[in-house]
């Protein structure tokens, strides 16, 4: 029961004016922010944290820098999603796997009810996990710290097996893809060992700082989806019916109801992933969509617009943003780059995260905990409000709309690195991806590949450090065990399956 | 698309032997290390090598490439059995016009810097590819890099490179920034 | 109070505007590169963003410092970069031990750490070894038995490979004979959280990063690589009283691309001097028990030339460069 006079107490502190206005600017900045492809919560965090410093000495609080800067991480959530339905570009790696249905949605003129179904999911994912917060976060902190190298190596595995289902018929060019992804997430230098490696052509300005994630994503989206987009179908693609009316908003906000499962899923996947630390919200987002693929009726419709594969990995991020700032805030750990900026402003404010910030801080960690509820609240009005402005988007013409994209695209992926070879390599990727996305090699995989990586390579690595190099590390763990053997058998199914198929036809 | 199909599977299988040869190099402070000395488990403590994930994989994807050459063989994929061009006139045409206004737009960068080559590239395209009016594509053109400007080097003061042109811009930074 | 003093450095610097423009002093005319040689949120991060905020906050420069993280390659990136810096006289950069180590073990890059600009030392981290309350040591000597006792089976995880940390263990191993064995992370946080979880046994923290389990009683300090106790834990005895003649320390310093001009690496100097004097610096160094004073010029030289010289016995010692 003292939580919940603590929680009222931290609500009506985020509700006092100053706060709430902070809330809602940072709400707005993080929308369009995050909307941006190429830039994302990151930057619009890291810009404005120096700024945190005046509010600090105007309002002598701690928590009122902090509840603005969540702020924007949480807007930045939700504009993700609106870069990926409209533009067809994730922003950021969060949203790679609400381009799956929601592009889909909007070639077929339903983007509004694609955004509205992303809006409301954001809002439930957000709101369950703030509601598992408030509950239990020191209890969840001490599951966190359980989870060593070897396990978070077996769920990397999990978010792998979950990618045999994305990748379409055609086993052998899925696997070439995910390795793909995965050598070029190695290239530059390796952490282990302290060596530069994969240095392709021997070129140290070229790759000495490694492959980055926005460069291929922009490349295989902004650049390759859209020159085959051009090419397929010769500027005649009517983007959409793109028009909005009270009418259509209300059909869509009625109909976001059927999409219930998967965004049940995406909240609670969501928010458990989220709180491992290290593993952050793309595995999250990827393992809600993977699952409500798996306990759909019809998978099949999966891919091609399907209300369930937008609110589950829209729900699964957001929530999954709020489960990291657990690991962030109690274990001093930080799973993403955005949270990693969060940190450094806590430090700067003059706090110590770690185990004891909940008793010692109660004036700093409650009223941010209220503002969870606030800004979740803000975001998904501000989001539903500013649909008919993104939709005008859809409505150029696509000799407009496509040197658009191209041009943000560029300026996105400079902006992201500040490297301009990185962009150059864009391009080649982008090229690449066209030539590889007609003879229907799958391109998502290696998308995604590239975020998993640098994940899962150090972890196994470190794993075969401490086990001197026995593979049994990975199943003789009591955590570890239980989920490499389930990533194991996901991965198996459909090979097995495949096979059953091949002997009967014979 | 059937010989595309073929020759890419092939680009692919020599890409994937050029990177489990290239992961194979010892680190560049030791001239004496084998090659492929660092792509298996070190018994000494030091568990796998730098090489290890990256040579395994690239075998991976050789299999996976010679599999497609073999699903080519026995024409088991829609892709290899297809008769259809894999780019036609239009298809080549585009990519020349686009992807050869896109390379102009990087080299441009360099010189003129992102604000000197934006409204170039963004004419260049809306003007002579799309075929719209004098007017807008003028409009647009200019519009852009205001927009990009104020959001990038203002309000996220995110520095875009100016080339030649910087000095222009020091009048702007003085009032802005 | 604040506000004014704020106005006070806005007028102080508009009378160094006009004033360069007569005397020919320096001032940046654009946004300065404030480049960082580690990725967001390690140490070197969260102390470049607070210097940021510092600036911003009192008003000390008439440009913003615009942090740009160049982690790649052990910091070799963030060198090259700044070799290659277009306008050095508006190109600075946060550096940590790797602006030692990285040059010298890839000798490819062409690098010279002694054509830098020495604009400050803001600070030296201090490293302290930690262990996990439940292992049942309460002493560096009872840790000398127990890791003797366990031989590999002990195991020290530490950031990144031949950087700081590892060179500590391999200090430990050879003065004592032990067999610990080093596992790598990405980064300092990661290892007080696996050290909290006690999916490793020891580890090598700064104390910024262990200070919060250490608040919890999670984690236990056992022996300081200063030279002098640390004010946060008087009870810690230094390794030097042991009788080694062990010290080991992380320079955060600023450093200005090579080829900038006196009158700017001046300007850069006397800024960094006021972030140095400041009260929220000064609070975070106590806070996060660091060392060191304000280093510039030909001290912040000299200081380069024996930490490089040092550096390059100790990896050549343990094998790490040939």
């Amino acid at each position: 029961m003292d939580v919940i006079t603590l929680l009222i107490d931290g609500i009506f502190t985020a509700l006092q004016p100053l706060n709430l206005g902070l809330a809602l600017l940072g709400v707005v900045i993080g929308l369009f922010v995050g909307a941006m492809p190429g830039l994302g919560s990151v930057n619009g965090v890291a810009i404005l944290l120096p700024f945190t410093f005046v509010i600090q000495q105007i309002t002598g609080s701690v928590s009122s820098p902090m509840i603005f800067l969540a702020a924007i991480y949480y807007g930045a959530m939700y504009g993700g999603a609106i870069s990926s339905i409209t533009l067809g570009i994730p922003g950021a790696s969060t949203a790679v796997a609400t381009t799956f249905d929601g592009r889909p949605l909007a070639l077929q003129g339903k983007a509004d009810r694609a955004l509205v179904i992303a809006a409301l999911a954001s809002f439930v994912g957000g709101t369950v996990s703030t509601i598992l917060f408030t509950g239990a976060a020191p209890l969840l902190a001490s599951v966190a710290l359980k989870f060593g190298n070897p396990e978070i190596f077996a769920l990397m595995l999990l978010a792998f097996a979950t990618f045999v289902g994305l990748g379409g018929d055609d086993i052998p060019k899925t696997i070439i893809s995910i390795c793909l992804g995965l050598i070029l997430s190695a290239v530059g230098f390796d952490i282990i060992s302290g060596a530069p490696r994969l240095l392709l052509f021997d070129s140290t300005a070229w790759f000495s700082r490694g492959i980055q994630f926005l460069v291929l994503a922009i490349g295989v989206y902004g650049i390759g989806e859209m020159l085959w987009t051009i090419n397929s179908t010769r500027y005649k693609t009517e983007m959409t019916e793109a028009r909005i009316t009270l009418g259509r908003m209300r059909a869509a906000l009625a109909g976001a109801s059927e999409a219930w499962k998967g965004t049940l899923i995406g909240s609670l996947l969501g928010f458990f992933v989220g709180i491992l630390p290290a593993a952050g919200a793309t595995p999250g987002s990827l393992m809600a969509y993977g699952v409500a693929k798996m306990v759909s009726k019809d998978p099949s419709k999966f891919g091609h617009g399907e209300p369930d594969g937008v609110a589950a990995p829209e729900s699964a991020n957001n929530s999954a943003s709020t489960g990291a700032m657990l690991p962030m805030m109690t274990l001093g750990i930080p799973g993403s780059p955005t949270t990693a900026v969060l940190l450094a402003g806590m430090v700067i404010w003059g706090l110590t995260p770690g185990p004891r910030l909940f008793t010692d801080q109660p004036d700093f960690v409650w009223p941010l905990i209220g503002s969870f509820y606030i800004s979740n609240l803000i975001a998904v009005v501000m989001n539903l409000a500013f649909i008919p402005l993104f939709l005008r988007v859809l409505r150029m013409p696509f000799t407009i709309l496509a040197p658009l994209i191209f041009v943000l695209s560029v300026v996105g992926v400079f902006a992201a690195y500040q490297n301009i070879y990185d962009v150059w390599l864009m391009l080649f990727f982008g090229i690449g991806a066209f030539f590889l996305r007609i003879l229907n090699y799958p391109l998502a995989p290696a998308v995604l590949a590239i975020v998993l990586g640098p994940i899962a390579e150090p972890t196994l690595r470190q794993s075969l450090i401490l086990s001197d190099g026995s593979w049994m590390i990975f199943l003789n763990r009591p955590i570890a065990g239980p989920i490499t053997i389930v990533a194991i058998v996901l991965i198996l199914l459909p090979l097995v399956g495949l096979i059953r198929r091949r002997l009967l036809r014979r | 698309m059937r010989i595309a199909e073929l020759v890419t599977a092939i680009i692919i299988a020599l890409s994937s032997i050029y990177l489990m040869w290239k992961s194979g190099e010892g680190p560049s402070w030791d001239p004496t290390a084998v090659r492929f000395a660092n792509i298996g488990i070190n018994v000494d403590n030091s568990g796998p090598g730098s090489g290890f994930w990256p040579f395994w994989l690239a075998a991976a994807m050789l299999v996976a490439a010679i599999a497609v050459m073999v699903n080519w063989h026995l024409r088991a994929t829609p892709e290899s059995r297809s008769e259809e061009v894999y780019l036609d006139s239009y298809g080549k045409r585009m990519l020349l016009t686009v992807c050869g206004g896109l390379i102009a737009f990087l080299i441009l960068i360099r010189f003129i810097g992102f604000y000197g080559a934006i409204p170039l590239f963004l004419f260049y395209y809306i003007y002579f590819l799309g075929r719209h009016s004098l007017l807008a594509a003028i409009a647009i053109s200019a519009a852009v890099p205001v927009f990009c400007f104020f959001f990038f080097d203002v309000a996220m003061r995110i520095v875009l490179p100016k080339g030649y042109l910087d000095p222009l811009f020091i009048p702007l930074y003085d009032i802005f920034l | 109070m604040k506000l004014f003093k704020s106005m006070a450095f806005g007028l102080a610097a508009m009378g160094a505007l006009t004033a360069a423009q007569s005397a020919g002093a320096f001032e940046p005319t654009k946004p300065v590169d404030f480049v960082i040689m580690a990725g967001k949120g390690g140490g070197a991060d969260k102390m470049a963003r607070l210097m940021q905020s510092i600036v911003e906050a009192n008003g000390m420069s008439s440009r913003p410092l615009v942090p740009v993280n160049k982690s790649g390659g052990s910091g070799a990136e963030a060198l090259v970069a700044m070799m290659n810096a277009s306008d050095p006289d508006h190109a600075i950069m946060v550096t940590l031990n790797s602006f030692f180590t990285t040059p010298l073990r890839q000798p490819g890059l062409g690098v010279d750490i002694m054509t830098f600009a020495p604009v400050g030392r803001m600070a030296e981290d201090t490293f302290v070894l930690w262990v996990h309350k439940d292992e049942g040591i309460s002493s560096f000597d009872e840790f000398l038995a127990e890791a003797k006792d366990r031989g590999s089976g002990w195991v020290m995880g530490g950031t990144g490979s031949a950087q700081e940390d590892q060179i500590i263990t391999n200090y430990l191993n050879d003065t004592y004979g032990l067999e610990i064995k080093y596992i790598p992370y990405k980064g300092g946080g990661a290892v007080a959280k696996d050290l909290a979880g006690r999916q490793i046994n020891s580890s090598v923290n700064n104390p910024s990063e262990a200070l919060g389990f250490y608040e919890s009683g999670d984690v236990i300090p056992l022996v300081a690589f200063t030279d002098e106790r640390l004010p946060m834990f008087p009870d810690v005895p230094t390794l030097r009283e042991t009788g080694q003649e062990f010290a080991y320390f992380m320079q955060r310093a600023v450093v200005g691309a090579p080829g900038m001009s006196d009158d700017a690496l001046a300007y850069y100097t006397a800024l960094f001097d006021q972030v140095y004097n400041s009260p929220e610096w000064q609070k975070y160094k106590s806070d996060k028990s660091l060392l060191g004073d304000y280093l510039n010029g030909d001290g912040l030289r000299d200081y380069w030339q024996t930490q490089r010289e040092r550096h390059e016995t100790i990896l050549r010692a343990s094998g790490d460069i040939k």
